[in-house]
This record gives C-alpha cells, structure tokens and sequence, in this order.
C-alpha cells in the first residue's frame, strides 16, 4: 500500500493550503515536512528533489510532484473531483481559475509593505464583491444544485469553500449579499472530512504571524 | 460541422498567444475579434459574454470559455495533446506550469517602465538558462526522445517552443548550451501539420 502523500513546505498557509484543503476533502491522510531553516531548505535543492528548485513539492504514488495547479490537478483527478467529463472539467477550470486569482491576492498580501496594505486590502474586498461572488451566486442560482458543478462535489466547491473562509477573515459582511453561496459554504463545511480538517489541531494553517514572516524571509533568502 | 473557434483578445500576443499556437498545433482554424476600442470590451463586459469580465475568451463548442489555463485544458485534451494517462497529464502540467512562470516575464515585459526592461531582459535569459532550459534538457538527455513527455507532441512541448522562439526575439543565442532543446525545436517547425511560422504577431 502507498505511503502518505508528504507536503514540502514550511509550516504557514502560502501556496501550499489549498492543497491542504483539497487532499482533507478527499479524505486523504497527509504528512509533512516544515523547511525550518535554510540548511532544510538547502538540503532539498542540493538533493534534487524540487523540479524548479521551488516549493510547494508533494511527494505522492512515487513522484515528486511539484508547481500548486499540477499537485491539484492530480489530487483532483485521482479523488474523483475533477467533473466526469471533459466539458464538466472546463467549467470547474474556470472556476478554479478565477478563484485562484482572487486567492492569489490573499496569499502575497503578508508580503505586502506596510503602507500599501489598506489599498490592497480595499482592492481584495472590491474584487470579492464585484467581480467574484456574483459569478458563484449566479452559477448555484441558476441550476439551484447543491454543489457548483455536475451535481455532485468537486474541488469547485472546495476551494471556493477555502477562499470564503480568508473573505470572512477580512471582512465576514462581505458574504451578506450571497445567500446561496453561504449556503453552500455551510454545507461543505458541514461535511465529515471538512468538519474534521475545520476543527483546532488539524493541519489547517492560522494566519501567518510576524515571526514566521520573519523566518521565512530568513530561509528563502526572502520569498 | 461545428464552427471554427473564435477568440476575443486584442491584436496582440499577450495571454492568448498560447491559445493560438495550440491551436495552430492542433491544426484548428480559429477566427479571431479583435478588441480595438474600450466599447468593444465594454460591450462583452455588459453582454455577459466574459464570467470574470476579462479576456482571453475563446467561443469554442458551444462554451464561451475564460482563464488562459482552462482555454489550454480544453482544447490540448480535445486535441491529444495531453498525454495518455494521468500520470504522463501531471508531467506535462508541471513542465507546463514551470514554462509559464517563464512565459509570464515575457508578456509583462512591454508593459515595464523602459528604464526597466533591459534589467528585466536579464533576469528572463538567467532564469531560462539557470533554472528552466535545464530541467528540459535533462529530460530529453535522459530518454533521448523527441519529445518531452510520452514519446509524442504535447502541450508541453508547444508552450516551451513558443517560449524559446520568444527569448531568442531578445537574446539570439540563449540556447546555446542546450544541444537537446536545439533538435526537440527543429523537430517542432514547420512540417506537413505544422505551419507554426505563420502563428503570432
């Protein structure tokens, strides 16, 4: 029998969370190795183990899987989230798409400097509500299914469930004009592996605070 | 039959310019609407024609599909340019992604402050050479095939060629040192399916 998958990275949320969140809802039990100081992180370029010489890595089913969308993609292939056929995958790509994009705002936002953060924080809460949250609202509202896609759930609803949950930290009135979204994120939250993975002590990831901030600056020669 | 794609984008590379050379790849005709005025993007905008308001748009077997990656998706596996199984789809993913991230400075480049550029054209060609043409290189090294992954033409390989012919636009002999990325080139030229010289602007 195959081994836990092992998450490369070091030990805040970053680029390797919505991993985290999608290999939880599959119900799949992981590992992971935190890069500490920069001698870790030295020694897994050295061994050749990261394609680009870049994290996130996930070791899995023998391969050193490297890049977010390709460890996704193959996470969601195998679990069975990825739609049943090929126009189904279309649209739960483009959906993913455009959520990255908002969520990519919220995982460089840390690295932001001090008297930028209010616009960018500003621009985050206007893109939520103008250009992302009606684009889901509408999709649930004109099929009235419980999940984005096919009826059935797909990393779609995880991820969006995910990004919902970095929106609320902002700002939780964002989601007021968004019935059916927040429903949804209540219902996947709701589900066992989501509820097991939303509890304290899980391997969800906290905000990132100075000192690890600070940390990682040191490791990665700043990230 | 159905109608040839068309894409929605300015008449310029910029994010579709993947698109046209998969499809060109693909040995798809596609038409193309070019956005020359502010109207014409408002007009898709209120149309409801764009889901995040942006473009690149492709109309494509009935879709109107967004996001430069879904585009790519779509028509590689349409076109069996996506490797036989998931295991040969994740290398190209991630061969894929990695050109990207390359490809990325090169599109950002014309809008950079011109006392910018030429430091940026720096990076590009150290990033090329110290972290991407290698990886490419040992692969086609180590199973000394024509291509990149599963012994046939994929995405994967399309990306990195319009890639390499883009660097070389800047930097003539960036591929120098990497005798394998030369021929996995010169096999991807022109041939009988092929006429990816008439692709880009």
């Amino acid at each position: 029998m195959a081994g836990k998958p092992k998450l490369h990275y070091f030990n805040a949320r970053g680029r390797m969370e919505s991993i985290r969140w999608l290999l939880a809802a599959a119900g799949v039990e992981f590992e992971e190795i935190f890069i500490e100081t920069p001698e870790d992180w030295n020694k897994l370029r050295n061994d050749g183990y990261l394609l680009f010489q870049q994290v996130p890595m996930v070791e899995m089913d023998g391969m050193k899987i490297v890049q977010t969308r390709a460890i996704l993609n193959y996470i969601a292939a195998k679990y069975n989230l990825y739609g049943k056929d090929v126009k189904e995958r279309a649209l739960i790509d483009m959906y993913t798409e455009g959520m990255a994009d908002l969520n990519e705002m919220f995982i460089v936002l840390p690295l932001c400097p001090p008297d930028q953060k209010d616009a960018k924080i500003a621009l985050i809460k206007e893109r939520t509500t103008d250009r992302y949250l009606p684009v889901f609202e509408k999709v649930l509202k004109s099929h009235g299914q419980d999940y984005l896609v096919g009826n059935t759930l797909s990393r779609a609803d995880i991820h969006l469930v995910e990004l919902l949950y970095y929106v609320e930290e902002i700002d939780p009135s964002l989601l007021a004009n968004f019935p059916l979204v927040k429903a949804l994120k209540t219902r996947i939250s709701n589900l066992p592996a989501m509820k097991k993975f939303l509890q304290p002590g899980s391997q969800r990831k906290p905000p990132i605070d100075e000192k690890s901030l600070e940390q990682a600056r040191k490791i990665f020669g700043m990230k | 039959m159905a109608a040839k794609p068309k894409l929605h984008y300015p008449n310029g590379r910029g994010r579709m310019e993947s698109v046209r050379w998969v499809l060109a790849a693909a040995g798809v005709e596609f038409d193309e609407e070019f956005l020359e005025t502010k109207e014409q993007l408002q007009k898709l905008q209120d149309g409801n024609h764009l889901l995040f308001q942006q473009v690149p748009m492709v109309e494509i077997d009935g879709m109107k599909l967004v996001q430069t990656r879904s585009i790519l998706h779509y028509v590689a596996e349409k076109h069996h340019l996506f490797g036989k199984d998931l295991k040969e789809r994740t290398l190209i993913d991630m061969y894929v992604e990695g050109t990207l991230d390359l490809l990325e400075l090169i599109i950002m480049h014309p809008f950079l402050k011109p006392d910018d550029q030429q430091k940026e054209v720096v990076n590009m060609a150290q990033k090329a050479i110290i972290r991407y043409f290698p990886v490419f290189e040992k692969v086609l090294r180590d199973h000394g095939q024509r291509f990149l992954v599963g012994n046939q033409l994929s995405l994967a390989d399309i990306i990195l060629l319009q890639t390499i012919l883009a660097l070389e636009e800047k930097i003539p002999n960036i591929l120098s040192a990497f005798p394998h990325l030369q021929v996995n080139k010169t096999l991807k030229e022109p041939d009988a399916e092929l006429d990816l010289r008439t692709t880009g602007s």
